[in-house]
């Protein structure tokens, strides 16, 4: 019989066992015992935030740059109440996450106790799964289990709730065996019968189209590396989701660029136009299809999916194969050689494409008098692809001009809120990617007010010299909400303009950084190589064109062939119908 | 602007769940945060020494929704197995009502009368009334209090469906 330690010591065990070497926390009452034993046991470095929701965030940013889980420590009550906008946020992008959270004491529960919240209650719909641990013999267990599911299948973050007198009490603690769970079993492999289906289906389409998103990333280097090779001896044409940017090389000839509402013409008509789509590791998201009825209307349409439910849930496919997209398409292309099926002739299909292309839908009207915000995005981009940045952003329209400027030629570099869509997620993502990539340089590209949702973070940065950059688009708008206005509302500014902006850069002095201002285009290179030459923390506070908005667009409700590609086209108001969408 | 609805069907659930604290806090939440429907939702440990819970869910949605809600109950954490019964095709459905009536004279001789076509048993008598224990398909107790209405019916309480496939194999 091993010997009995506390409940605070087996979850410390436990971390350590699952090779966890970094957490995100925040202490208060119900965690004090374990934070106590962490600041006996040395093993685990623990980063302070300053608001449990940066915690949350830093967590996903550490998990989506590193492939290894994220894991936060916050207290009962407000801590935990605190950390959900980012559970949230980790479970709409299948970001693997463990959350502990501190309880009242057990015989406390129920009794509206001194920072009681029904953690596992508010946690139940925006959890992959959740505990509540009434016992410290099934702590151990527990904490592997929940790593188990956390990081298996589709991932997703796992709430453990620990109340206090179970972190006190002891129990021996044995590290468990390989975790065989009773009910929650995924498919990781795909069915062969269906995978040799769609290899014959691609093997027949002329204008076939590689339709990619985030799952690739959560598949690992080895499921991007495989994207290559299908689109290689396929020749079809790829383009991603949001999530799924730097799965496949902006490089690559074959890379059509983002497809959806800010993606771009040839990715939208070459997706609406496509005899097949081959969605894999997406979901059809609103964002991606436009209006449903128009979706892509002369397809046959594969998803590769390790979910399910994600499968014919928006659009209905004709093939759906349930399993690991990075397995799956290993499979399709063994199965691709072993018939030994030659590249279609797709001439005409990329003929097609490059009358697309020659829209140049991503130019955008140039300004000698103001800096672009696209021009400062391509200016980054220029200043810092040598170094292979890691790049996070806030929500807003910095963000989709990021993923159209920036390019990414391998994964795990590209961190955005994607499916929650949440102000505030950049920059602690950024602090969370820099710890588990110190050498690396990490970028948040950032909006005036999304900056501001959490912004206290500063001090976090400075108190663990990390050498983070936040380069704040400024225009003094929520940009997007009055891009939204002016297509949806006749321009009526409703509670968009960013009133009483701090000076950034004082407020980056006063936490001990480096503030940097760039006022005009002629500053816009010296002052990104400043931000660059410096080697500590640097918030840069680029002033841009106030009005620009973010082409090309599918407006709400429209088809993939409605875009708007400027802001010549941008009617005043919109019908009911297209409102009630957004 | 009007909000549109399609067609539904009605359909009979089959899942087995481990039976542990929340797992049907788990469930109804899930129904409830995707706006599907619960028409009759049963659950009650099934005796297994693994501890598990067999759960019959009545709903009604169109195809696809029910298509999806049978995916999101099988991507739950405790849930272990999820049979669509009615697309399945063949099976039993059985609900238990007891069903309280009112009444003296010819209404009292009636209700016995109607009690013994529907074989209902008198699980309680007073002076004045019954109560009845029917049990059956949901149209048939449907129509049974819809009988006793017209004698004198003062409450129902009704157990919800279960279900089961027909044949000798276990679903």
């Amino acid at each position: 019989m091993p010997k009995e330690i506390s409940g605070a010591n087996i979850l410390v065990e436990a971390l350590v066992d699952l090779g966890v070497d970094t957490i995100f926390g925040y202490p208060g009452g119900a965690v004090l015992p374990i934070y106590d034993a962490l600041f006996i046991d040395k093993r685990i470095k623990h980063i302070l935030v300053r608001h449990e929701q940066a915690a949350t965030h830093a967590a996903e940013g550490y998990a989506r740059s590193t492939g290894k889980p994220g894991v936060v420590l916050v207290t009962s009550g407000p801590g935990a109440t605190n950390a959900v906008t980012g559970i949230t946020d980790a479970l709409m992008d299948s970001i693997p996450m463990i959350v502990i959270t501190g309880q009242v004491a057990t015989h406390l529960i129920g009794s509206d106790a001194f920072q009681e919240a029904d953690t596992v209650g508010i946690t139940r719909h925006c959890t992959k799964h959740n505990y509540l641990v009434k016992s410290p013999e099934k702590l151990g267990d527990i904490v592997h289990e929940a790593f188990h599911i956390a990081t298996s299948g589709r991932p997703g973050p796992v709430v453990i709730d620990i109340p206090k007198d179970v972190q006190v009490a002891t129990a021996s603690y044995r590290k468990p065996g390989k975790i065989e769970h009773k009910s929650y079993k995924p498919q990781v492999k795909g069915d062969i019968a269906l995978i040799e289906a769609a290899v014959e289906m691609l093997a027949a389409a002329e204008r076939p189209i590689l339709y990619t998103g985030g799952g690739i990333i959560n598949g690992g280097p080895a499921a991007s590396q495989i994207l290559r090779e299908l689109a290689r001896i396929t020749g079809a044409p790829v383009t991603s989701t949001l999530m799924g940017l730097g799965a496949f090389p902006a490089s690559s000839d074959q890379w059509l660029g983002m497809l959806g509402m800010h993606g771009t013409y040839e990715a939208n008509w070459a997706m609406n136009q496509a005899d097949l789509i081959v969605n894999l590791g997406a979901r059809f998201d609103d964002r991606v299809t436009g209006r449903l009825d128009a979706f892509s209307p002369k397809s046959k349409k594969i998803h590769v999916d390790i979910d399910r439910s994600s499968i014919n849930k928006i659009v209905q496919v004709d093939l759906g194969i349930v399993g690991d997209v990075g397995r799956v398409m290993e499979d399709i292309v063994k199965i691709w050689k072993a018939r030994a099926h030659q590249k279609q002739d797709l001439s005409g299909w990329w003929a097609k494409i490059d009358g697309w292309r020659a829209k140049k839908s991503l130019d955008f009207p140039a300004s000698k008098t103001e800096i672009m915000p696209q021009a400062a995005i391509e200016a980054l981009y220029r200043a810092t692809r040598a170094r292979d940045p890691i790049i996070t952003t806030e929500v807003g329209q910095h963000q989709m001009w990021a993923a159209q400027y920036f390019h990414f030629e391998g994964p795990n570099k590209w961190l955005t809120s994607g499916g929650l869509g949440t102000m505030g997620y950049g920059f602690p993502a950024a602090i969370g990617a820099q710890l588990g990539n110190p050498n690396a340089l990490v970028i948040d590209i950032a909006g005036d007010a999304s900056i501001q949702m959490n912004i206290q973070e500063l001090g976090t940065a400075t108190q663990y010299r990390l050498p983070v950059k936040i380069f704040i688009l400024n225009n003094e708008y929520m940009g997007m909400v009055r891009q939204w206005q002016e297509l949806t509302y006749a321009s009526r500014y409703s509670e968009s303009y960013s009133d009483s902006l701090p000076d950034f850069v004082k407020l980056a002095e006063a936490y001990g950084w480096k503030g940097i201002r760039i006022e005009g285009p002629d500053d816009l290179e010296a002052g990104i190589q400043a931000m660059l030459d410096h080697d500590g923390p640097v918030m840069v506070d680029c002033c841009v064109a106030k009005l620009s908005n973010c082409f090309p667009m599918i407006p709400s409700g429209a088809a993939h062939t409605d875009m708007i590609l400027s802001d010549h086209k941008v009617s005043g108001e919109m019908s009911d119908e297209a409102k009630a969408l957004v | 602007m009007h909000i549109k609805e399609g067609q539904h069907e009605r359909h009979t659930l089959s899942v087995t769940v481990t039976n542990e604290p929340g797992v049907l806090a788990r469930i109804a939440g899930m129904f409830t945060a995707r706006g599907y429907n619960i028409e009759s939702l049963t659950v009650a440990d099934i005796g297994d020494h693994d501890a598990i819970s067999r759960i019959t869910i009545v709903t009604a949605g169109t195809p696809a929704v029910i298509e999806q809600v049978v995916a999101q109950l099988d991507r739950m954490v405790p849930v272990h197995d999820v049979t669509d019964l009615t697309l399945l095709g063949d099976h039993v459905e059985r609900e238990l009502a007891l069903v309280k009536v009112r009444g003296s004279g010819d209404h009292r001789i009636e209700a016995l009368r109607l009690a013994d076509v529907f074989r209902a048993n008198v699980v309680d008598t007073t002076i004045s009334s019954f109560v009845f224990e029917v049990t059956g398909n949901s149209t048939k107790i449907d129509r049974f209090i819809e009988l006793m209405s017209e004698i004198g019916l003062v409450e129902v309480a009704r157990a919800g469906v279960v279900a089961m496939a027909r044949g000798a194999e276990k679903v």
